[in-house]
């Protein structure tokens, strides 16, 4: 094929980034070098100082924070999910299959903010899940509105995009190098350690990339579950734009954490393309 | 007793298939037994029975005497070579072959150089750091020969290994794989569905069929003499008839085929006067020039050249019989040219319709 015709077959998706990725930030890059008015527009100009606020050690340990819950989701999701599909891929009889990833991506049928008012529901200290600790004769729990009812409302989002990957990758795994593993005497643990966990790397590295991006940015499971107690960067970019109405200082904060994303893409690139050769 | 292998009344059905019937089978130690047989006549079954890979529904399964019945695929004196090989992508040549050592907690210098002695006895040496997408088929295929016998198993199990290779490499391996195993003198079971290479390879082939072993035998007992129909079709007999048994004379006995053929036959004893059997004639054990007690008149219907000999189908009365001739003989015969076709009256084997 010419180049020309590759240009010419590309040009859809070209136009796609161009329209949806490049056009947006480029706005948000603008009015991040420009100042608030009174009625919370934008008055253009070309200065730093939203980005000298940004980078002072308020936000820089909000930003932290906001790394760390991504993390510690990724590492739960990855957890919690890896089992599943490796369950439905590899052990599940194949007619099963799809039902149980309909199953998977059944929540996505509700709002995810219906769904964290569920979760309301049940970690309340009124709610679902005390009324069962206290008929058990345990103890009650104060879980909402803690750091941990966040978490937990995040694994709890973004869990089916940890399982889709994975189990992607799993079902695709040839079956006859566990038989082979296994009669060269590697153990069940082995064989997983050595032979199915390297080679479904392809589906961890997108699996992670798909759950960690959108943790950091997370913003609805810290408000309605964190009772907006503890600050990630997420609640504070939308307050820049929802409530301070500053949105150059929003933008500025949204850059960077468009950065810093594909600062990390860029750093973990290696081991996420290695992981893309089966 | 280290490396035999006996089977006993295996069973195994998958839901309503049943791919083993009562197999019963004693391995040799340091015995070449190949399973032969069509696609789906139980032999890569009970490859898998014996690996661990299945768990049978009836049956014992001895390893070098011990039942192993219970015993997962790990814990089995054995290795197998998998049909595509299954060679880890993930790891080099090399890494592939020291798995199952390294499994095994061996020093790291011991792991190299048997790692090292493997690749050279495949004719590997020096290739051990290239990857598994690097290597040729053949490569890939003395690859997972090393490493399965890397860890010096008592019994090596080998699925269709040779199938996926083109002639010219299928048959120079072949040899490889028999000088490999009688140097080694470890038990080889292998399994095949092509007939030569079964002749070539094998101490006594076990042929198949429906699940269940047609006959067991040296690779002449099972060329010279096949017991059953079944057996005779897969060893290229090509010309099976069915006859009605007529009266005996002296030593022989006389056949009249359905077609209305009159033949004579060596009495083995197990013809029984007004019966039907059915017998088999080798194409190569007929001779449109020589003699023999059957001679019979016929036209020829059709010539197909195979280069070292020419295989002449002759139509007689209602039937229509392959001969063989080597390439020396054969010229000069054209399509509808009367010939008399001979053949002895040892030529003629009696087959029956299922193993006794």
């Amino acid at each position: 094929m010419s180049r020309r015709a590759a240009l010419f077959l590309l040009l859809p998706c070209l136009l796609t980034l161009l329209l949806l990725f490049v056009f947006p930030q480029a706005l948000m890059l603008l009015a991040s070098l420009g100042r608030r008015s009174v009625y919370g527009g934008v008055i253009p100009g070309h200065d730093l100082a939203n980005y000298r606020r940004a980078l002072e050690p308020l936000y820089l340990s909000i930003l932290a924070r906001s790394l760390g819950l991504a993390l510690l989701t990724t590492l739960l999701c990855l957890l919690f999910a890896y089992p599943v599909a490796l369950w439905i891929g590899q052990k599940a009889p194949p007619r099963w299959r799809s039902a149980l990833l309909v199953l998977i991506v059944l929540p996505f049928w509700t709002s995810f903010l219906v769904r964290m008012y569920a979760w309301i529901f049940i970690l309340r200290t009124e709610g679902l899940l005390n009324h069962l600790l206290l008929h058990l004769g345990l103890p009650p729990l104060s879980l909402l509105y803690t750091d941990v009812a966040v978490l937990l409302g995040q694994v709890y989002g973004e869990l089916p995009f940890m399982i889709l990957p994975l189990y992607a990758s799993l079902e695709k795994l040839d079956r006859a190098l566990l038989e082979a593993a296994a009669d060269l005497g590697a153990s069940p643990a082995r064989t997983l350690l050595k032979v199915t966990i390297p080679l479904s790397r392809a589906g961890i590295a997108a699996g992670c990339v798909l759950v960690f991006i959108p943790s950091l940015g997370a913003y609805l499971a810290p408000d309605l579950l964190g009772g907006a107690r503890t600050v990630y960067i997420g609640n504070l970019i939308q307050s820049q734009f929802a409530v301070a109405r500053d949105m150059p200082f929003g933008s500025a904060l949204s850059f960077l954490l468009s950065l810093t994303v594909l600062a990390l893409l860029a750093l973990f690139r290696r081991p996420l393309r290695a992981g893309q050769e089966p | 007793m280290r490396g035999a292998v006996s089977v006993q009344g295996l069973r195994k059905a998958y839901g309503d298939v049943v791919a083993l019937r009562e197999v019963s089978l004693d391995v040799e130690p340091g015995e070449f037994l190949t399973l032969l047989g069509p696609s789906g006549c139980g032999k890569t079954t009970l490859l898998r029975l014996l690996a661990g890979f299945e768990v049978p529904d009836a049956g014992r399964i001895l390893l070098s005497g011990r039942d192993v019945a219970g015993l997962p695929p790990h814990r089995r004196p054995l290795n197998t070579v998998f049909q595509h090989y299954a060679l880890f992508p993930h790891r080099t040549v090399a890494g592939n072959v020291a798995f199952g050592l390294e499994g095994e907690g061996r020093a790291r210098e011991e792991i190299r150089a048997r790692v090292a002695r493997a690749l050279e006895m495949v004719r590997l040496p020096g290739l051990g750091e290239r990857r598994i997408d690097q290597l040729s088929g053949g490569q890939k295929q003395r690859v997972a020969l090393a490493r399965a016998m890397v860890r010096e198993p008592e019994v090596l199990l080998l699925d269709e290994p040779l199938a996926a290779l083109d002639i010219k490499l299928r048959k120079e391996m072949q040899v490889e794989v028999k000088n490999l195993q009688e140097r080694l003198g470890t038990t080889f079971i292998f399994v095949t569905h092509d007939q030569d290479e079964a002749l070539i390879m094998s101490d006594r082939i076990a042929v198949m069929s429906q699940g269940r072993i047609e006959q067991v035998g040296t690779p002449e007992e099972l060329y010279e003499r096949p017991r059953t129909r079944f057996v005779a079709d897969f060893l290229a007999v090509r010309n099976l008839l069915q006859a009605t048994v007529g009266a005996r004379k002296g030593a022989l006995v006389s056949l009249r085929t359905k077609g209305g053929l009159d033949l004579l036959a060596e009495d083995d004893g197990g013809y029984r006067e007004g019966a039907t059997v059915w017998v088999g004639i080798r194409p190569e054990r007929m001779s449109l020039q020589g003699a023999g007690e059957n001679a019979l008149s016929g036209t020829v219907e059709d010539e197909i050249y195979l280069g070292d000999r020419t295989d002449w189908r002759v139509r007689i009365g209602e039937e229509t019989l392959t001969v063989a001739e080597g390439a020396a003989t054969a010229r000069g015969r054209r399509r509808g040219d009367a010939v008399i076709l001979s053949f002895p009256a040892g030529a003629v084997l009696r087959l029956e319709e299922a193993p006794s």
